[in-house]
């Protein structure tokens, strides 16, 4: 089967279009992001605790939220999954930690107030409990293992290709990235450990799907040596057209099962997965690309040299 | 069949057996992360301060002994901080005589600062303090470990969680009492045994005014644990002025069980090494009819009177539960920590949520399988189930992976899991496309597959190792359940290049060799 019969879309020509519309989608994460004052971050990172409350009996999050108001603080109340499994999710925020203070107090409150509400027979699913050494610690790590991760691609890439190519590649990625989180914001998803860990494996695909386009540029320049860069590069997206669509079909595929039915402790990272996967196809095709052409055209340009510059690709295939 | 292709189907054949053989049992071999068995996470921080408390503190009642000795008169000898402490109305005429001792007993571990009037100050040396901080994480370490295996959990982990800082990682799979759990590793159990100097008093207000307001130095007034019984009998909450260094502590202990007292009330009995028999003798032996407050963690557990020389043995008793006395005597049995802990992250995952989890990950991954499979038979008819085969493969030889390096699978972990299986197609598809591609330039299928390889090679080992980079910074970044991800993921990636390369190629030559195919179903 094919989806498409020798494809000749001219991508180039939509790049403001794609431009725009991704644009639109960052500062409309950006917006909401500013409206609830920051990225809305899980406890792994903020640090507090997360109770997750299975009831035997029909228990409404009303109850359990008029079991708890003698707690402390800021308490957040929700369901949690599927609304018949009567399970309820309780979040604290992170205690103020002063000396003497223990940590897990908020949560033992919690728990000691269900019991005492006589709720029926109740089942503790699980309880995170995360200080705020570990949270600031974490969020370092997560941030320092994505620009790292980010910058041996941008080697990789520039060593193996030519360092625009790598620039097209990693802006697409951060596009990835920003769309990723315009769209959890949009639905209320938080940051979690496993988010994270979907962003990073989002910055492994995005990056792959440029790479299979900047291969097969770099074998048409040697038989479109007179073509310009710009139609080199829009015809080997168009020949690697179908393989990106069946890629991102089998990747969104799986990540849709998982979705689905992997359960509510991974349906924020398979809800990243998904977005970025999607996000990963459309900026390789609109986005990858035309920022590659674009830079090398300035940088050609300025040099005042020929557009193709393909005598160090073709010495390196050769290689 | 060429010779060629024959050792390529036997190399498949036998990574196919090994992998299997690796993963079989599966119950067995894949070992299951906390987050699928249940069982508590939990990141401890060692309050190496304490340790640097105790070494100043004992470092003070040293130098006060000794220099009651040696009749040096001083005022005051008391603490500014953890690590410094300040020795108030050395006499001009005594002055040398008390550096003289100073610089014996305390400069290999304190600097000395003189100043005006006889006064001087003790700074723990900087290398002084780090060694103690270090030993202190060590040893706490050490406790945690003894503890955590006296409880019978198994596989549990305990571990530095940063390189050279103070927090310990512990994990506990299976564990579902996790308060109990908690309460057992948190215990400092220091026990110790200090003469009472006054009280016991129903007040601590009542010992103060004894002493004009004021807490006469090298003295502490602690309170009894709830219920002790008072020699009248009355069980009541009490208040006794100890000295603050204790005459013996735990760490003399030999060995602590569970025993009943008198009244026939579960009780721990413990019993001293040889270093410790001959300084509880001393102690016992010049305090006969005096009361000893024996004090766990700082409250007073009971407060006997000394009727006689004791050596080798003494109990601890208190209203106690049969449970609590079980657990008190592996706390000491296990040794004193250090230092106090405290909890920095405490993450449980009860076992109904572990079971979910597990269920939700098989289903989800065969969902996966199942969509994927149909898609790719859809796309690419009989070649699909070339495809099928090759990622079948790629799963199996992750799992092998995995079971061999003893790597964890978590939830994460399946997600990991479910990737390979939409992602590990990709390079399937990137391969049949060149194939139809080089078929509509015309090619024969031989050539055409041969050409739809080679062309696609440099692109998959391209992919790959950009993937495989962010795999590695992905395990570098993560704890625990995301290192299972990736983990998976890398592992996936590696095999991945096999499958869809060598496995799959080897596939269609197989087809083509046997027969002259005109046309290829792809």
């Amino acid at each position: 089967m094919q989806i498409f019969n020798k494809p000749d879309y001219n991508f180039f020509r939509w790049r403001w279009l794609a431009f725009s519309v991704s644009s639109l989608i960052i500062l409309a994460g950006i917006g909401t992001m500013w409206s609830r004052g920051g990225l809305p971050l899980g406890v792994d990172f903020s640090g507090g605790s997360i109770i997750v409350i299975r009831f035997s009996e029909n228990v409404s999050e009303e109850d359990v939220r008029n079991a708890i108001t003698d707690v402390d603080g800021e308490k957040i109340v929700q369901q949690y999954g599927d609304p018949a499994a009567n399970e309820v999710l309780v979040r604290l925020p992170q205690i103020a930690s002063e000396e003497g203070s223990i940590l897990e107090e908020g949560a033992n409150a919690v728990i000691a107030a269900v019991e005492a509400a006589n709720l029926g027979a109740y089942d503790l699913l699980s309880t995170d409990i995360v200080g705020p050494v570990i949270g600031r610690d974490l969020q370092q790590k997560g941030i320092w293992a994505t620009l790292v991760a980010l910058a041996g691609i941008l080697i990789y890439i520039s060593l193996r290709f030519r360092f625009t190519f790598a620039v097209g590649a990693i802006i697409a990625v951060f596009h990835d990235i920003l769309i990723t989180l315009a769209f959890l914001l949009f639905f209320g998803y938080e940051l979690s450990l496993n988010v994270v860990a979907a962003i990073l494996t989002i910055t492994g695909y995005s990056v792959n799907d440029s790479i299979v386009i900047f291969d097969r540029v770099r074998e048409n320049l040697r038989s479109m040596r007179r073509d310009r860069l710009k139609l080199v590069v829009n015809t080997s997206v168009n020949q690697t057209l179908g393989r990106t669509i069946i890629t991102s079909g089998t990747t969104s595929l799986a990540v849709l099962a998982l979705y689905l039915f992997g359960g509510e402790v991974l349906r924020g990272f398979a809800f990243a997965m998904l977005v970025g996967v999607l996000s990963g196809t459309y900026s390789t095709v609109f986005i990858a690309a035309a920022i590659a052409i674009f830079i090398s055209e300035r940088r050609t340009t300025a040099h005042g040299t020929s557009a193709s510059g393909t005598k160090k690709s073709q010495g390196k295939r050769g290689s | 069949m060429q010779t060629n292709l024959r050792w390529k189907i036997i190399t498949i054949l036998g990574v196919v057996a090994l992998a299997g053989w690796s993963v079989y049992p599966p119950e067995e071999k894949i070992r299951l992360g906390l987050d699928l068995k249940g069982g508590v996470h939990m990141v401890l921080q060692v309050q190496t301060d304490d340790a640097l408390r105790l070494e100043t503190e004992s470092s003070q009642e040293r130098l006060r002994s000794i220099l009651a000795a040696q009749n040096i008169a001083v005022t005051e000898i008391a603490s500014d901080s953890s690590s410094r402490f300040h020795v108030e109305g050395v006499s001009a005429e005594q002055d040398a005589e008390f550096r003289r001792v100073t610089d014996v007993e305390l400069l290999a571990l304190f600097t000395r600062e003189s100043g005006v009037r006889g006064r001087y100050a003790f700074e723990l040396r900087p290398n002084m303090a780090v060694s103690l901080r270090e030993e202190s994480v060590r040893q706490a370490l050490q406790t945690i470990e003894r503890r955590v295996n006296e409880l019978g959990v198994a596989e549990p982990i305990v571990a530095p969680h940063s390189v050279g800082g103070d927090q310990i990682l512990v994990q506990l799979p299976g564990v579902t009492d996790v308060a109990r759990a908690k309460e057992i590793i948190r215990s400092t159990a220091l026990l110790e045994f200090k003469l009472v100097e006054q009280g016991p008093s129903a007040t601590r207000e009542a010992l103060l005014q004894a002493n004009g307001g004021v807490v006469p130095s090298g003295m502490e007034i602690l309170s009894g644990v709830d219920g002790t019984v008072s020699p009248g009998g009355m069980p009541q909450n009490l208040f006794y002025m100890v000295r603050r260094v204790a005459a013996v502590s735990g760490r003399d202990l030999r060995n602590a069980r569970p025993t009943l007292s008198e009244n026939n009330q579960p009780a721990v009995s413990f019993s001293f090494n040889r270093e410790g028999a001959r300084k509880f003798g001393d102690l016992t032996g010049q305090n006969v009819g005096r009361l000893l407050a024996i004090v766990l963690d700082d409250r007073v557990y009971s407060a006997p009177r000394i009727d006689s020389r004791i050596t080798d043995e003494g109990r601890i008793t208190g209203t106690y539960t049969q449970q609590e006395v079980a657990d008190l005597s592996l706390i000491l049995r296990s040794g004193a920590l250090p230092a106090s802990l405290t909890y920095l992250e405490e993450r449980t995952v009860g076992p109904t949520l572990g079971a979910a989890s597990v269920r939700a990950g098989v289903l989800a991954s065969l969902t996966g399988l199942t969509l994927v499979a149909f898609f790719m038979l859809v796309f690419y008819k009989l070649s699909g189930i070339n495809a099928i085969l090759s990622v079948g493969l790629n799963l199996l030889i992750l799992l092998g992976f995995m079971s061999y390096l003893d790597a964890v699978m978590t939830l994460p972990g399946i997600a990991g899991f479910i990737l390979t299986i939409g992602m590990g197609v990709d390079s399937n598809v990137l391969i049949f496309e060149r194939i139809k591609e080089e078929l509509a330039s015309s090619k024969s299928p031989r050539a055409a597959v041969a050409a739809g390889f080679d062309r696609v090679f440099l692109t998959i080992v391209d992919t790959h190792v950009a993937s495989l980079i962010a795999a590695a910074f992905l395990f570098q970044f993560g704890t625990g359940p995301i290192r299972g991800f990736a983990t998976t993921l890398f592992f996936g990636l590696l095999a991945n290049v096999f499958t869809a390369v060598f496995v799959s190629r080897t596939l269609f030559q197989t087809i083509l060799s046997r027969r002259q195919v005109a046309r290829l179903s792809i």
